[in-house]
């Protein structure tokens, strides 16, 4: 044997050896490596959704923190004495003349009586601040109800001053300097006095449920956002969900494959993208400019809103569409099912929980939208609740954004219970989209 | 390709001499997917009430030319059909020849079992229904307890016809799918691979329920096992890259294959 093949030899035989002996080994050796790449993958995952959790936890801590005290109100009762010559001073008992009774001037006598030792002018008039405005309506609503308490005592509940709600919920503290704080010692004084008599009460904030906005905290509801959301939520779903639902068919089922429909599926892409106060300029310049339709009116806020969801939802049903087997298109065809009959038995109701679920999360982006609504006019400051799709009004994240803009201590918190609602709708309605997709969802 | 455009001669008896029993006549059928072409020149007569089995190795074109029967192909964009495929007299492929009405009469069975996600009753339904067959609910229920029971599934599913067909065993589901196309009563019956993804005993009842089938439907069977075509065809065509190599007798094919490629795949040697 030569040296040469020799080595020939000892080289393969060393070659099948490793191969032999060492895959085990091999293996071993990067198995280490292997688990703790594993393991640092998982750790990172894990501390991505702790970062997450603790962000969230922040998040709602602090909304809640500030925004529950806003759903419990501090309310003042007393008797008031609805006296014939403040309310109804020609004695005619008629409507007309009921509404424009002096109420307020009815309830300044209650309270001046109430404290007879305040005389001077300028005390009356910040005693008088104690009490809100809605002493007045609060009287003039129960004497048109029913005329007969006229010349008699009426024991009304109102809210008081939202100051002195913020006094006794402890965000205006008694420590600091009397100059430094907007209610003076004296006030707190006539407050406390209430307090002792047993006048004073906490109650559930219905106000915030049920009254539109108000310059007055203690005054200002939800109600008339919560209603102009509605509206304009059901405006969006009606025209978007099936010109996006038949959009996606044609597109994705009917449309020939060819550069004009590339284009427009690059368009509606591109669409989903646009910034939403894109759409609000849009929507000023065709709907209020050229269509003419009524300015912070939740029926072109709908209008604008569908356009925003348009391409969502065509994305999403498109999706939804691509994901139901090829095996039943064909099991219909090949029993002689036309294509229409083959989407609409078949296709759709595999597609309609991924729809939903699009729908319902372009709905739920609806609603929390804000910019666009700022561009038709409806950051209006608007005091009736709407009652038609066409009257002036505003949603809740403009409502939110309002009342952040507000001085008052008092809409501080309500800015936060503002959002609590608002999140809440968005709970429920993602839930809906969750309950659905388990209805509707089939196996094959 | 202007070699590939000719008419392909073929080993065996791929046209019957009596016309009479001719139920499928495919005459020069190309078939192109784009630029490739998948079936080239192929002439085939399939026999009235026989099962004629489509053998071959994978991508010779088999499935493609049983789904060009009853134009499966058309949802296929790219797909492209030259030639006449006459069933009965008529060319499938003539414009005057609607498709809807030709997959009443030409039904199909898949390779995967694919029951609708609806109630058995209405897995086998469905066909009468979209094509106003029954004007009754009893007349219905006749057809559909009928076909299941053609199908031989009726014993083992007349207790539960409201549960959905997809929580059948494979073999079940593929019998439904069997029932549901005969539940229109088509006059070819098209089987690409049906029993592919069952077990023996599941293929077993498939094969034998087939044999019963013949004496009221054609039926044309893709199948990879050549045992499987043996078992249940009368004739036997043997494609070979888009081209159809042999077709004779099923006996004829397995003992005494005239050409060299039938020869090697039905021994083994490739495919």
């Amino acid at each position: 044997m030569s040296t040469a093949e020799n080595q020939m030899d000892s080289k393969t035989a060393s070659a099948a050896e490793i191969r032999k002996r060492k895959i085990a080994d091999v293996v071993n050796a990067g198995l280490k490596r292997r688990y703790a790449a594993e393991r640092r993958f998982r750790f990172y995952g894990v501390a991505a959704i702790a970062i997450s959790m603790i962000m969230l936890v922040v998040l709602f801590t602090t909304i809640l923190g500030n925004g529950l005290t806003a759903f419990v109100q501090t309310r003042v009762t007393m008797d008031v004495v609805a006296s014939a010559e403040r309310i109804d001073p020609q004695g005619t008992r008629k409507r007309e003349d009921l509404v424009a009774g002096d109420y307020q001037g009815a309830v300044r006598d209650a309270v001046l009586a109430m404290f007879p030792e305040v005389t001077a002018r300028k005390d009356r008039k910040d005693l008088m601040e104690l009490f809100s405005n809605g002493a007045g309506y609060e009287l003039q609503r129960k004497v048109l109800e029913n005329p007969d308490l006229i010349g008699k005592t009426v024991r009304v509940e109102v809210p008081v001053a939202s100051e002195f709600d913020m006094l006794s919920k402890g965000y205006i503290s008694r420590d600091v300097p009397e100059a430094e704080r907007k209610i003076s010692d004296k006030q707190i004084g006539w407050f406390d006095t209430l307090k002792s008599k047993g006048m004073i009460s906490m109650g559930f904030n219905t106000t915030l449920m049920s009254s539109g906005d108000s310059r007055q905290p203690e005054l200002a509801g939800l109600w008339g956002a919560i209603v102009g959301s509605f509206y304009t939520l059901v405006v969006t779903l009606t025209l978007s969900f099936p010109i996006g639902v038949a959009a996606a068919i044609y597109l994705e089922e009917f449309a020939p494959k060819n550069k004009w429909t590339d284009i427009i599926e690059v368009n509606i892409n591109n669409l989903a993208a646009v910034p939403s106060i894109v759409f609000g300029l849009l929507g000023l310049a065709v709907f209020l400019q050229f269509f003419g339709l009524p300015r912070s009116a939740p029926v072109v806020g709908g209008l604008v809103l569908m356009l925003m969801n348009l391409p969502i939802i065509i994305i999403a049903s498109r999706a939804a569409l691509k994901s139901v087997p090829p095996s039943i298109r064909e099991a219909a065809l090949g029993l002689g099912a036309s294509k229409l009959q083959m989407i609409f038995h078949h296709v759709l109701p595999l597609a309609m929980p991924g729809m939903l679920t699009g729908t319902i999360i372009g709905m739920a982006h609806a609603l929390g939208e804000t910019a666009p609504l700022l561009m038709i006019g409806m950051v209006a400051f608007i005091v009736d609740i709407p009652h038609t799709p066409l009257d002036p009004s505003t949603v809740l994240p403009v409502q939110i954004y309002l009342w952040a803009d507000s001085p008052e201590r008092a809409f501080v918190e309500r800015t936060s219970a503002a959002i609590i609602v608002l999140l809440g709708f968005l709970i429920l309605m993602n839930a809906a989209a969750v309950l659905l997709r388990k209805k509707f969802e089939r196996r094959w | 390709m202007p070699e590939a455009m000719e008419s392909q001669v073929t080993a065996g008896t791929p046209l019957l001499s009596d016309a009479s029993a001719v139920k499928i006549a495919a005459r020069d059928v190309n078939v192109f997917y784009g630029d490739k072409h998948a079936i080239k020149g192929v002439n085939l007569d399939i026999k009235q009430n026989e099962v004629t089995a489509f053998i071959g190795p994978s991508g010779c074109g088999k499935s493609t030319f049983l789904r060009s029967i009853n134009r499966m192909n058309d949802t296929i964009d790219i797909c492209r059909v030259t030639g006449t495929i006459a069933l009965d007299s008529g060319n499938v492929y003539d414009r005057s020849i609607d498709v809807v009405q030709l997959r009443a009469r030409v039904g199909m069975v898949f390779q995967k079992p694919n029951p609708f996600p609806k109630s058995i009753y209405e897995n086998v339904a469905y066909g009468p229904r979209i094509h106003g067959l029954c004007r009754h609910k009893d007349e219905l229920d006749e057809v559909v307890m009928g076909s299941l029971e053609r199908a031989g599934l009726l014993n083992e599913v007349k207790d539960r016809l409201d549960q959905p067909g997809t929580g059948l065993s494979g073999g079940q589901q593929q019998r439904l799918c069997i029932a549901r196309a005969i539940a229109v009563n088509p006059e070819v019956i098209l089987m690409d691979e049906p029993c592919s993804a069952l077990d023996p005993i599941a293929t077993a009842k498939i094969e034998e329920l087939i044999d019963e089938l013949r004496e009221n439907f054609t039926i044309v069977i893709v199948t990879h096992s050549m045992q499987q075509a043996a078992r249940v065809s009368q004739r036997t065509a043997f494609f070979h890259l888009g081209t159809l190599i042999e077709c004779s007798d099923t006996e004829q094919v397995f003992t005494n294959p005239i050409h060299k490629l039938t020869q090697g795949y039905i021994t083994g040697r490739f495919g």
